[in-house]
């Protein structure tokens, strides 16, 4: 739990993905589109892979991955993710973070 | 004499002849004569009444006439009495069966030629359906098992898509009599409250059908021929939603052209996300299923991490349709009531045209040029 919270605010955007996974991949995508460069921890290739899985549903994501934290705070997954940016409300958010 | 003015037909003859119910069955088959004497015909082969019997019976009268036999209308009084009489009738009755036999036959070839028509009609059918003719739910052409096996769900996603248009078509057609008309907000808000749930409804629909058979929603195979040209991930495009939306609103104010602007921007970024999400999957699933060596017949491995993959495609889906959602939704909260009522008249009345356009497509390529 605590190196979660440690890698989420390596950044001031950071999404936990997997290198599998084609949706962390599209948000990734989105993101950079914003002009924002975020930090993406591929947790298959971390060894404590089970363990960070867990805290990341601990912390209330109905899915492991695409976990998206900004400025250290956790935002959601992708439905999260593309209902803020309909509505307007993640460019601001990311505003502190533009390359 | 051989008289066939006087041509007496016996009772016994009349009451083998059915009347004709299902005359029709049988056709050119049974023009030739039906003769008489179908005693040992089985009940349940209908033998048409028509002229013929009589000159059947005429003919084989006059045979007999011909033949020399002085005992022209008493043959069945005759019978016992004369063996030459018994050997006649025997002949008749073998005869009578034989033909028997050759009219069940030739009814069976006409039921078996009536049920390959039958077959390939439902296959024209199908095709047509493919082609953007909209005829009905697919679950007919299951009784005979001749159409590709179904998926229960898809085939209840695609009747419940039926039943979802003929609502989608009605709703328009309110839609542009109460715009039309006078209507207060809060009815009007009412209609597009129900039109926009209405279209939400059709994303928990699909989700479902992607659960059953996510290929499926993806080919849009349920849509018409148009509708699928415009294809987006199993849907319309988002950005699309706007682009036919938007010329309809003439006064907007500041605000609501802020809003807009953004709207139309942030949608299209979310979708050029998700476009190339699904760029990678096509790629890492090329990857899995052209991995290993080709040729050697070993692909159980790959199939199992392929699979896995497709499992990503559900997810792609029901963020596509997320996607729609949102938009429609964001439109709702910017635009006024009446905008949004005439918002949802135009993008209603653009997938009907988009529909006729496809049945209009097929029926031109099937007139003679």
């Amino acid at each position: 739990m605590d190196k979660v919270m440690r890698m989420s605010s390596e950044r001031g955007v950071v999404i936990f993905s997997k290198s599998s996974c084609c949706l962390s991949y599209a948000v990734q995508v989105l993101f950079q589109d914003l002009g924002v460069n975020p930090k993406i921890h591929e947790i298959d290739k971390d060894p404590e892979c089970r363990e960070i899985e867990k805290a990341l549903m601990r912390l209330g994501c109905s899915k492991p991955v695409p976990a998206v934290f900004i400025g250290g705070k956790l935002v959601g997954s992708t439905n999260e993710v593309m209902s803020m940016h309909l509505s307007s409300s993640l460019v601001p958010l990311v505003k502190p973070y533009l390359c | 004499m051989n008289s066939t003015s006087t041509h007496f037909v016996p009772p016994r003859r009349v009451g083998i002849y059915e009347p004709v119910h299902q005359f029709g069955m049988w056709g050119e088959s049974f023009k030739s004569n039906i003769g008489n004497g179908n005693m040992n015909t089985p009940s349940h082969i209908v033998i048409p009444a028509n002229n013929q019997k009589l000159d059947n019976n005429l003919s084989e009268e006059t045979s007999h006439g011909t033949a020399g036999t002085p005992h022209m209308f008493d043959q069945e009084a005759s019978t016992s009495r004369n063996p030459d009489k018994i050997q006649r009738r025997l002949a008749q009755n073998r005869e009578a069966a034989r033909k028997s036999r050759l009219r069940k036959k030739a009814y069976v070839q006409q039921l078996e030629t009536s049920r390959l028509k039958l077959i390939q009609l439902e296959q024209e059918l199908d095709r047509a359906r493919q082609q953007g003719f909209y005829v009905g739910n697919g679950i007919e052409t299951n009784s005979l098992g001749f159409s590709e096996s179904m998926n229960p769900g898809i085939a209840a996603f695609e009747m419940e898509y039926g039943h979802w248009v003929e609502e989608q078509n009605r709703q328009i057609c309110e839609l542009r009599t109460v715009l039309h008309g006078h209507i207060n907000d809060v009815e009007l808000c009412l209609l597009v409250e129900t039109a926009m749930k209405h279209y939400f409804e059709l994303f928990k629909m699909k989700s479902t059908a992607a659960k059953a058979d996510v290929f499926f929603v993806m080919s849009g195979m349920w849509k018409t021929s148009a509708e699928r040209f415009f294809l987006w991930i199993g849907g319309f495009r988002p950005s699309d939603l706007l682009k036919v939306l938007l010329p309809h609103f003439d006064i907007l104010t500041d605000q609501q052209i802020l809003d807009v602007c953004n709207l139309r921007q942030s949608c299209q970024q979310a979708e050029d996300a998700l476009s190339q999400g699904m760029e990678k999957l096509q790629h890492t699933l090329a990857d899995c299923v052209a991995g290993g060596q080709l040729g050697e017949g070993s692909y159980i491995p790959q199939v199992n991490s392929a699979m896995d993959r497709l499992e990503a495609l559900v997810s792609f889906v029901n963020q596509a349709d997320h996607l729609r959602h949102e938009t429609l939704q964001q439109m709702y909260r910017i635009l006024t009531t009446r905008q949004a009522a005439r918002g949802l008249l135009a993008l209603g009345e653009y997938f009907q045209r988009l529909r006729a356009l496809s049945s209009s497509w097929a029926t031109r390529h099937r007139e003679p040029t």
